[in-house]
């Protein structure tokens, strides 16, 4: 591979009672994943603010992959549904300030989705290479997350 | 409650223009509960403001604050500091509380950073409707409580228009007509005998028309 080719990084908030477990298990049963993505665990994705994805977007994040129970299975009854809302409204925000809406995706998946998880990775990978590299890095304000972003 | 709502992310960037240090400053009272300018909302602006700046390639420093009431000078004192060090403030209180605090502050811009829209209720989750329009002489006691100035798209006073279909106004057709409302309610308290009365023409002096309104209390004054 290209040394120089645009290596996306994404930051995904998995869902402890689903998506969390589900990327668990793909480990344990040895499917691999590529490592563009970094996993922070939340409590439920009802916890994730309308900020949290703009500040990632801010800080140099070149996607982010929201993933919580399937719809029904909230372990909170309807924090997905509550996430869901909020990221309508965070793709709304990032269209109107010139981000591409796409950068910011939910999937909703159960535990035992192993592999569907590592393919939906895969895919916010494929959809985010190809928008190419978050447009704020480009910007002379940016230099300072450029460089943490190389040392991660 | 004053209902308010955010001018869209380009719009401010476009005010700001100019300023290189701005304070996003919040308002703990109306505006918080509408959702549109309280401490979530001011870091949600904040952010979004910061992002589009960057890409627009000039560098906002942006300041967060959120204050109990904009619209009063106890509470502005709380923000002196933050608004002394920063070129130029965004309000996110309504309408008043923008005045408040560039009277306050001669020598600062400040700009209003939320489109004030109406006094209103919270009729479901997230959705606020018109109730009142401050006309400064209530008829509300005639009408059963429900005012037919606000309410009723054509602010007709005697009676419906006969333009409303199944309960619905006619102007706007998703909500409902006032005059239904009006003489369900009055039927249901027994006095229906109220709409017997023709109703002159509304004198609208005490509204805004006659310019801007004061209220002196004398009784109250140092």
């Amino acid at each position: 591979m290209n040394a120089h080719a645009f290596e996306p990084l994404i930051v995904g908030f998995f869902c402890h009672y689903c998506a969390y477990a589900s990327a668990d298990l793909a480990g344990s049963m040895r499917f691999q994943y590529p490592p563009n993505i970094r996993i922070i665990r939340t409590p439920c994705t009802g916890r994730l603010e309308i900020e949290y994805y703009l500040r990632a977007f801010e800080n140099g994040a070149d996607g982010v992959l929201v993933a919580g129970c399937l719809e029904g299975g909230c372990h909170f009854i309807e924090g997905n549904l509550v996430a869901k809302r909020r990221v309508n409204q965070t793709r709304d925000i990032l269209a109107e300030i010139g981000i591409e809406k796409e950068r910011l995706r939910m999937v909703n998946i159960s535990a035992a989705m192993g592999r569907p998880l590592v393919d939906i990775i895969i895919d916010m990978i494929k959809t985010v290479r190809e928008l190419g590299p978050n447009p704020l890095k480009s910007t002379n304000g940016n230099k300072k997350e450029q460089k943490d972003f190389v040392q991660t | 409650m004053i209902v308010a709502e955010r001018k869209t992310i380009p719009e401010l960037i476009e005010i700001l223009q100019g300023h290189k240090k701005v304070l996003v400053l919040g308002c703990g009272t109306c505006v918080t509960v509408c959702l549109a300018g309280g401490e979530r909302e001011v870091s949600i602006i904040s952010s979004a403001l910061r992002i589009a700046s960057r890409l627009a390639s000039s560098s906002l420093e942006i300041e967060e604050l959120t204050i109990e009431r904009q619209c009063d000078n106890v509470f502005i004192e709380k923000a002196a500091e933050a608004i002394e060090r920063n070129d130029a403030v965004l309000s996110l209180g309504c309408g008043a509380g923008v005045q408040a605090i560039a009277e306050r502050y001669p020598e600062k811009p400040v700009y209003a950073g939320l489109n004030t829209a109406f006094l209103g209720i919270l009729e479901e989750r997230a959705v606020w409707t018109e109730k009142c329009v401050a006309c400064g002489a209530c008829v509300l006691h005639e009408y059963g409580g429900i005012c037919p100035i606000t309410r009723c798209a054509k602010h007709m006073l005697n009676g419906p228009c006969g333009g409303s279909r199944e309960d619905r106004c006619e102007v706007m057709p998703d909500r409902p007509c006032a005059w239904q409302l009006i003489y369900r309610r009055l039927k249901g308290i027994g006095q229906l005998d109220r709409l017997k009365q023709i109703k002159p023409p509304k004198n609208w002096n005490a509204s805004i028309h006659g310019g801007p309104r004061v209220i002196v209390r004398e009784d109250h004054r140092i």
